[in-house]
């Protein structure tokens, strides 16, 4: 299985992210955002947190106009899987990929601390290796997670089964407590907090890990 | 030819930092301000010298970037 993780000016997060996929056996390409192809062969794209483009105009909006943005929509177009965190998730609700929106926190304040989520749907690739209701620690560490749809959304979302996690105490205000959403054909994941930064012991937790597990080996048979 | 982009939160959508400078203008004694909504100007020079064309122009950059019409509503002033 090989993934590549984007690479933009103000990413930080695309090293864990890296590690987090090698460490469950994938192997990984680095793409900077002024190529405008993907590598051959890409099972999956990993977008990754951090401030890309210092978050000017607003998150992500840059970064969803690059180049390498454009392949990565076609990737997902042609039914391809893709995994945004934090930074990442910003970027793929201003591409399209994703529906909603991620506005500053309610709080104005930065919140970096680990949280609870609950996993709110086991049906897709990412979430299969824990149980739907489980109960996960990630870090959250953002100042604009506030995931904002409208109730129309919200509904759709819900009768879909495309709430993959859930807040237990929610940190920024997200409408209906959504930490991560499913794309339609449940192959874009878009997350708030890091589960790469949850793959060793030393982060303080390895809950992460079962997302990037699930992830190899379902692709890896697929 | 010069234009003018206004974008704010469409209506209904909550404003935390609107929210937080009604709160400080209180604090500053400023009484009764109901409400305060913040957006943003951006200001371009355009080569396009007919402003019917430039409208249309500025428009196109709203859509695809300079606003998030999922939140944001825009306003485009040509000058």
């Amino acid at each position: 299985m090989h993934a590549g993780v984007v690479v933009f000016p103000g990413s930080n997060c695309d090293r864990d992210l890296t590690v987090a996929f090698e460490r469950a056996g994938v192997q990984v390409s680095m793409v900077w955002h002024k190529e405008s192809e993907l590598p051959q062969g890409l099972d999956i794209i990993g977008i990754p947190g951090g401030f890309s483009f210092g978050d000017y105009l607003r998150c992500g909006a840059i970064a969803a106009q690059s180049p390498i943005c454009r392949a990565v929509v076609d990737h997902a177009n042609r039914g391809g899987f893709v995994i945004g965190v934090c930074n990442g998730f910003q970027i793929l609700c201003e591409t399209g990929l994703l529906p909603g929106i991620l506005m500053r926190n309610a709080g104005l304040k930065f919140v970096c601390k680990t949280v609870e989520l609950t996993v709110a749907s086991a049906n897709c690739v990412f979430t299969s290796g824990y149980r739907k209701g489980q109960i996960v620690r990630y870090p959250v560490a953002h100042h604009d997670g506030n995931y904002t749809a409208d109730a129309n959304l919200i509904s759709r979302l819900n009768g879909e089964d495309r709430v993959a996690f859930r807040y237990g105490d929610n940190p920024n205000g997200s409408s209906d407590d959504i930490a991560g959403v499913l794309s339609q054909n449940r192959r874009v994941l878009g997350v708030m907090p890091h589960p790469e930064r949850a793959v060793d012991l030393a982060h303080g937790g390895d809950n992460g890990s079962s997302l990037f597990k699930s992830l190899a080996s379902v692709l890896e048979n697929a | 030819m010069k234009a003018r982009v206004h974008v704010m939160l469409k209506d209904g959508v909550l404003d935390p930092q609107g929210e937080a400078v009604r709160h400080a203008l209180g604090t500053l004694g400023f009484a009764g301000v109901d409400c305060v909504r913040q957006g943003k100007v951006i200001e371009l020079d355009l080569a396009e010298a007919d402003a019917a064309k430039a409208a249309a122009l500025v428009k196109d950059m709203c859509e695809r970037l300079l606003a998030n019409t999922v939140i944001e509503s825009y306003q485009i002033e040509i000058v």
